[in-house]
């Protein structure tokens, strides 16, 4: 791999040991992958809780803050397991807290800014075309990539985290224009109405091509998606196809404008979307667990999801999860979303993800959950570790379901 | 024929038991990860325990958290000597070569060819190679 003058000094220790380990460890990913060299960036977003990282991975943390480490370009992290005001309601293990508050402490200490947020790209940072980031939790990359142009692989928590203290990161995959390109074309004649069917689209496109190069590009579409709805269906897609990136026709910057190159093509409609839906088994018909989650809430799903829960109660023995970040529950506290939806019964969680929640299976356990809803797509995929039956619904459905116990 | 060619390679010379799976994999998704036993229910290798063992694997599944769970098992002692991927991804050769477990992605033949679970194989990155030694 060529190096500059500067990465050699890294490499040869003048910088620290953190940042040599970090430099070795990129060198051996990227010669892994053929990368040529390291591109700069200017952004990471890492992944780092007591639940993904373990005894290990705290201890790993302790090493680097002995040795100093410092984050060379803005880092900020990811949703975490933890939420400090809830825990103990939560049945929260005090010990993996006590954890959880040290690692925040190590980060804190390399300058890394504890944001505790999975849309970071909503409320935090808006990368350009064509700007080189490291960012870990799928959602985040796909969204990047996608809908920002900038250029970001998959990065997990260490990957991140050495891309934060040597300000670079190997030169592969979706850093490159030639993995950038569409691979196959996608026609949207679905109405797409709610977040959830956003979802179910990637759902279906993502099931179908489990490929980390594949490239989706959606035509055909009839409106201007918003922000949210993207948001959904990037993070469906990463969850269920390992995809980093799809292009929008008319509405993503690097889209083609002539899809006639595109050999494959698959067209999503009413009747595929609600296909998604009858898909689900409803186990035995336990209403009582509803998430809104993965990805966090953004303040205008914050304002939709009071909305609908507005002069409502959920049933009594229901539980129903709301996951947002720090700054948009302060908002949503002050524009009166936050009242409405505590009025109503529902929890809100800060700065977490119900996924990756530390004790989650206990949980499931003690209140004897056997089935879970939300409108996420994602969630939906990935929470079946633990042992939940997942069933995917439209956001108001899943509010009426939540209120009344009744799942259709 | 006993050999595998491998595309990309990271890692040193290991030799191990071979359990060969249909099914792709994630260590979030489908390990116990205080075990080393794959626990998903439904997955086509449910009960076998990945401790010490040359995986193979024809796809990687599963999103970031993947990263630190390698080193995380890697440090509880219940890691496997390598990873045989068909198709991986990013997450998969970041977690493993930051826990130092020998990854491969990409192969010829397909491994249903040549090994069977139980199998003793030697895996040699530097030279992009999966060697059956024995039959088990």
């Amino acid at each position: 791999m060529e190096l500059t003058s500067e990465e050699r000094a890294i490499l040869a220790g003048k910088h620290g040991e953190a940042p040599r380990r970090a430099l070795q460890y990129q060198i051996e990913v990227g010669r892994f992958w053929g990368a040529k060299r390291l591109v700069p960036v200017t952004n990471v977003h890492m992944m780092g809780d007591i639940e993904v990282m373990g005894d290990a991975g705290l201890e790993y943390l302790r090493e680097e803050t002995r040795l100093e480490a410092r984050c060379r370009v803005a880092t900020t992290t990811n949703a975490r397991c933890i939420d400090f005001a809830l825990c103990d309601k939560l049945g929260q293990d005090p010990a993996e807290v006590a954890k959880e508050r040290e690692l925040i402490q190590c980060l804190r200490c390399m300058d890394a800014v504890t944001t505790d947020t999975c849309i970071n790209y909503q409320t935090v940072y808006q990368p350009h075309l064509g700007e080189h980031v490291a960012w870990g939790d799928t959602g985040t990359v796909i969204y990047a990539n996608s809908v920002f142009g900038a250029r970001s692989n998959f990065e997990s928590g260490p990957a991140a985290f050495a891309a934060a203290l040597t300000g670079r990161t190997p030169e592969y995959g979706f850093h490159l224009s030639e993995h950038r390109k569409g691979t196959f074309a996608v026609e949207l004649t679905a109405a797409l109405e709610d977040l959830a069917d956003w979802g179910a689209v990637g759902k279906l496109v993502g099931e179908a091509h489990q490929d980390y190069f594949a490239v989706p590009v959606f035509h055909g579409y009839r409106r201007t998606p918003m922000a949210d709805e993207l948001k959904h269906l990037g993070a469906a897609l990463a969850s269920y196809g390992s995809m980093a990136m799809f292009h929008f026709v008319g509405v993503t910057p690097e889209a083609p404008t002539d899809l006639g190159f595109l050999s494959e093509k698959m067209i999503v409609g009413e009747k595929e979307i609600q296909s998604v839906y009858s898909g689900y088994s409803l186990g035995d018909g336990d209403a009582r667990l509803v998430v809104f989650s993965g990805p966090q809430q953004s303040l205008l799903e914050m304002k939709r999801l009071a909305e609908l829960f507005h002069e409502r109660r959920i049933k009594d023995g229901a539980a129903c999860f709301v996951t947002t970040n720090g700054a948009v529950l302060a908002q949503s506290r002050a524009l009166g979303y936050a009242g409405i939806l505590e009025k109503a019964g529902v929890t809100i969680l800060e700065g977490v993800c119900f996924y990756i929640l530390q004790n989650l299976s206990p949980m499931r356990s003690r209140n004897r959950w056997t089935n879970m809803v939300s409108n996420s797509a994602k969630i939906v995929n990935i929470i079946g570790a633990h042992r939940f039956n997942t069933i995917l619904r439209r956001t108001k459905e899943c509010v009426e379901i939540a209120c009344t116990g009744c799942l259709k | 024929m006993n050999l595998i060619h491998v595309e990309k390679a990271y890692g040193p010379v290991v030799e191990g038991e071979a359990l060969v799976s249909e099914e792709g994999f994630s260590p979030r998704y489908d390990l116990d990860r205080w075990s080393g036993l794959i626990t998903r229910p439904g997955h086509r290798l449910e009960g076998a325990s990945i401790v010490d063992k040359v995986c193979f694997f024809p796809t990687a599944k599963g999103g970031i958290a993947a990263g630190w769970a390698f080193y995380d098992i890697k440090w509880k002692k219940i890691a496997p000597k390598a990873f045989i991927f068909g198709v991986t991804n990013p997450v998969m050769v970041q977690g493993a070569v930051f826990a130092g477990i020998p990854i491969t992605a990409g192969w010829a033949p397909h491994p249903r060819e040549v090994v069977k679970t139980g199998d003793w194989v030697r895996v040699d990155p530097g030279r992009r190679l999966v060697e059956v030694i024995r039959a088990g």
